[in-house]
């Protein structure tokens, strides 16, 4: 019998459902001239519920829907990750549709119903169920790459991001379908029971093998990450700010739960070479490039191989710091193209890194958060992305992985140089000539930095609270 | 008062340049609220050296407090005597700085000086917490990295981002010998990895990695030969008060950590590997001189000159001996001293004729008397002529050289030949004979703020190389207790 408490459990997924349907039911509404703030201004409040929902969800753990659904502090962390980011991605947004003249309330209900998808893949313990939730966020996050539509770069992001998005998911779902046949569940505490009496057959493999391919494909890790640049670039700058960040932090908190909780075996060197992959393929070629989106799309690529490296440390320490990671990292990098989409101006227009020059100048509280972000991804202290680092490098180390962590070290050290060219140029290089005057950074989209800026700078002064969290929360993911 | 005094040292500047985000862009309150900070800094730094308690061992003005859970992270604070005067030292420096920048920096001054006092708080010499002391070594590259990259000379971008990457590159062995030390011990404290390496509980190999680790840091900040390379660039292009910060104080972070952590946590290995390290620093010594010799350039001449100085002060560390490490620690002093105001005398020259090069000049003694007075006094004090500051760190520095090996203090006494050599040289050809260029002769002498920066700095070249006990009484015990595993070692050796 499905009880009242069994909405509880799905309570943040409602609301942000509830929220999106309410977006598109007043989009529809709305005079075809009028403006669509107000839309985002409901979409926004809708994040905002969904974080309320979430943390008083957080107050009854269990399991719901036969359980389909667990809530516990692993998901609770992610539904709160997730909602953050995509009501920054809603702020940041709010004044780049406008400046891109794209009037279209759907927008915002996308990415609700993107988070809707997202939020479930965190919660659900379920394969099916979560194959559902992956398929719901990725076709959001299909559409949204799309929607700059005079622009023929973002159709060519939108229609590679379905077509090899959907082969992916395939892949995923053969995997569920074998591990099924393996298992005869498709409960990951089942599989995790049914794993532990030694149903060690090829077949469970296989599926290990096959859901790894597909959820590598999400988060854009080595050998499966070819998409991802062309994708950035064509995409518009708060969507990526977006995908970079919140799908991945989902499909890692699937990876976690399989890996985990499930004790499913044999992806220690899948995922061992895919880190080292996904670091030195994702370094190596961001420094060559001149096109800040493709920059940072490179170093998301190479930010999940760190990530894994968190994964190859197998322990609670590690799977705490893939949290705290993803955490760190979904701040940084959204503020970074937060950004990246205010300078970009009309149509997209100054994404190299010639345009940044002189920016120092031009616009000194823009250039100065985007340092921030950007010493952030380096790992400099006093910003999140060193702790994040630091938790995931010494993760590995107790878990003697020297050679990843070498070579994870060696990567950071090359990182530094690409995202110190960026710092370069925008204090150290004089604008070109006639370079146009930065526009004036709107209410919202400023609330969005600073916020961004300030939870960098917190999860980098005061990590603590955060990873006793996710430690908690990995200590019990593990049953 | 006691507990929070290193917390107020370190922090105010910290707390000077959040409020001066606030003002508004007016470079002289800028600059008068800028000075009147690191003035402050100052003030409250001389608590330290009045309430220290000389002659007892171990650190004071301790505070201890959880930062983070986990890891085990303290925020622990605490000095004792060599960590003691390069805190007053920093503070000393940078008023200096910032008179000496009033008129050079003239564009982007707010964020040159929000830049400067960042600067002076990342220069913790009072963490004993490994990851704090770690936290806030990377923390000063950007801050210094901006100043030469944003305010430095021509070819500043190159500078820097070299300085950068030299710097954070090598810092990361560092960082893996500290997660590796908690990895084994389960704490960042100081004193307890010292402990564990005392104890045995880390393998006599692991602890050399550990120490390579540490080294490799420390060397690129020196620099020591052969990794010094980035140190003429850095300071060549970075604006003056950059070259006074960087060679007065955050080289001295290197020679620091030398000693407080490669000696002070590895004895046994630092031992072993004396003699190549020493090695090294003689061929500093002798290289920095020679390549000063042959300078051009005045500001490429003093940077060199500060490889070869910085060369004696790790012989002195690695000498392992208290009137070498005495030393090592005095000199230190003196050249944060000494080569600080040489390089204010050459951003002065450099202000008025917009050139370094040594050529260009001549005869400047006619028309600048008073600069050309200091310039002497400032070069015999880094010459090392008695009376005055460096000579009695040399002195000591060689004393132990030689008590550890004749061959050492021979080969680094003709250092201070070299270095007289090339400074008296550098002087006759810039303040002697006629005048050559028309354009120097209506140079204008040391205005009233640039003699307010430079008499600080003579003062005490002065009062260092005639009362150096003051200093030194401090250092000693400091050193002692630096050098005592190693002191204890050679007697069980002699049972």
């Amino acid at each position: 019998m499905i009880q009242a408490s069994d909405y509880i459990g799905v309570l943040p997924e409602i609301v942000l459902a509830v929220f999106g349907i309410a977006v598109m039911m007043t989009e529809a509404a709305l005079p075809p001239g009028a403006s669509r703030r107000p839309l985002g201004w409901l979409a926004f409040v809708g994040t905002l519920a969904a974080v309320a929902a979430t943390l008083y969800q957080a107050r009854h753990p269990g399991t719901a829907f036969f359980d389909m659904v667990r809530v516990d502090s692993f998901s609770v962390f992610f539904h709160l990750l997730i909602s953050f980011v995509a009501a920054l991605v809603i702020l940041s947004s709010l004044e780049y549709l406008d400046t891109q003249h794209i009037r279209a309330g759907e927008y915002y209900g996308l990415i609700l119903f993107g988070a809707v998808g997202m939020v479930l893949m965190s919660s659900a313990i379920e394969l099916v169920l979560i194959f559902i939730a992956l398929e719901i966020s990725s076709i959001s996050t299909y559409v949204l790459a799309g929607f700059r539509r005079r622009a023929p770069a973002s159709i060519e992001s939108s229609i590679k991001y379905f077509l090899l998005g959907s082969f992916a998911t395939a892949f995923f779902l053969y995997g569920v379908a074998l591990m099924f046949g393996a298992t005869g569940t498709t409960r990951i505490y089942q599989i995790a029971d049914a794993v532990q009496n030694g149903q060690h057959s090829a077949l469970v493999f296989t599926a290990v093998a096959l859901m790894f391919v597909g959820l590598g494909f999400k988060v854009g890790a080595a050998p499966f990450h070819v998409w991802t640049p062309d994708v950035y670039e064509g995409a518009p700058a708060p969507v990526v700010g977006l995908m970079s960040t919140a799908p991945k932090a989902a499909a890692f908190a699937v990876l976690l739960r399989i890996f985990f909780a499930a004790g499913a075996p044999g992806w220690f060197w899948p995922v061992w070479i895919s880190a080292a992959l996904s670091m030195t393929l994702g370094n190596v070629s961001a420094l060559v490039q001149d096109n800040v989106k493709r920059l940072l799309a490179y170093s998301s690529i190479a930010h999940a191989g760190y990530l894994l490296v968190a994964f190859a440390a197998a322990r609670e320490i590690g799977i705490s710091a893939a949290m705290f990671y993803s955490a760190s990292y979904a701040f940084m990098n959204v503020g970074a193209f937060a950004v990246v989409s205010h300078f970009a101006s009309a149509g997209e227009r100054y994404v190299t890194l010639e345009d940044y020059a002189g920016l120092g100048r031009r616009s000194p509280g823009l250039a100065a958060t985007l340092t921030i972000f950007l010493l952030s991804l380096i790992g400099i202290p006093i910003t999140g992305g060193f702790f994040a680092k630091l938790y995931v490098f010494s993760a590995a180390l107790q878990s003697n992985l020297v050679w990843l962590v070498i070579i994870a070290v060696v990567n950071s050290a090359i990182a530094a140089y690409y995202y110190l060219r960026i710092i370069v140029v925008m204090y150290m290089r004089n604008a070109r000539e006639g370079a146009p005057p930065v526009e004036h950074v709107s209410a919202p989209l400023g609330v969005a930095l600073a916020l961004t800026a300030v939870a960098t700078i917190y999860l980098g002064v005061l990590p603590g609270r955060v990873l006793d969290y996710a430690s908690r929360a990995a200590a019990l993911l593990v049953r | 008062m006691s507990e929070a005094i290193l917390t107020i040292v370190t922090f105010l500047p910290l707390a000077g340049a959040v409020l001066l985000l606030l003002f508004p862009r007016k470079d002289d309150l800028i600059r008068w609220f800028a000075l009147i900070v690191t003035l402050l800094g100052f003030v409250f730094s001389l608590h330290l050296p009045v309430h220290f308690v000389r002659g007892a061992s171990g650190f004071q003005f301790e505070t201890n407090r959880q930062w983070i859970t986990a890891p085990n992270i303290h925020y622990h604070l605490g000095i004792d005597g060599i960590s003691m005067w390069l805190v007053v030292l920093t503070t000393f420096l940078s008023p200096l700085c910032v008179l000496i920048s009033w008129k050079s920096v003239h564009e982007r001054v707010k964020e040159f000086f929000i830049l400067l006092l960042i600067l002076e708080t990342a220069l913790i010499f009072v963490a004993l917490d490994l990851f704090l002391f770690y936290f806030f070594w990377e923390a000063t590259l950007i801050p210094m990295a901006l100043i030469i990259g944003i305010f430095g000379h021509e070819r500043r971008i190159y500078a820097a981002v070299k300085f950068f990457l030299f710097t954070m590159i090598a810092s990361m062995f560092m960082l893996a010998a500290i997660i590796w030390l908690y990895a084994q011990t389960g704490s960042f404290e100081y004193s307890a990895a010292q402990r564990a390496v005392e104890a045995g509980q880390i393998g006599w190999q692991a602890a050399l990695w550990c120490f390579l680790g540490f080294f490799i840091a420390f060397a690129v900040k020196v620099p020591i030969f052969p990794l010094h390379t980035w140190l003429p660039d850095a300071h060549f292009e970075a604006p003056t008060a950059g070259s006074v910060m960087l060679a007065g104080v955050l080289l001295k972070m290197g020679t620091y950590g030398l000693l407080r952590f490669n000696v002070g946590l590895f004895p046994e290995q630092a031992r072993e590997h004396a003699p190549w390290i020493i090695t090294l620093a003689i061929i500093g010594i002798i290289y920095g001189a020679l390549v000063a010799m042959v300078q051009p350039n005045l500001k490429k001449l003093v940077a060199y000159s500060s490889v070869s100085h910085l060369g004696f002060v790790v012989l002195g560390i690695f000498s392992f001996t208290t009137s070498g490490a005495d030393g090592a620690v005095y000199q230190m002093l003196n050249h944060g001293v000494s080569t600080g105001a040489l390089f204010m005398l050459v951003g002065i020259l450099y202000e008025r004729r917009h050139t370094f090069e040594i050529s260009e000049f001549g005869g400047l003694a006619t028309p600048m008397p008073v600069y050309a007075t200091f310039f002497m006094f400032i070069m015999l004090s880094s010459v090392g002529l008695p009376l005055l500051n460096g000579f009695v760190g040399e002195f000591l520095v060689l004393n132990g050289a030689f008590q550890a090996r004749a061959i050492y203090g021979i080969l680094a006494a003709t250092g201070v030949i070299w270095s007289a050599c090339y400074l008296l040289w550098m002087y006759q050809r810039v303040f002697f004979g006629k005048v050559k260029k028309d354009v120097n002769l209506t140079l204008p002498d040391l205005s009233a703020r640039e003699r307010m920066a430079l008499w600080p700095t003579a003062l005490a070249a002065l009062a260092m190389g005639v009362v150096p006990l003051f200093w030194l009484n401090a250092i000693e015990p400091a050193v002692r207790a630096v050098l005592s595993p190693l002191a204890q070692m050679a007697e069980a050796f002699v049972r």
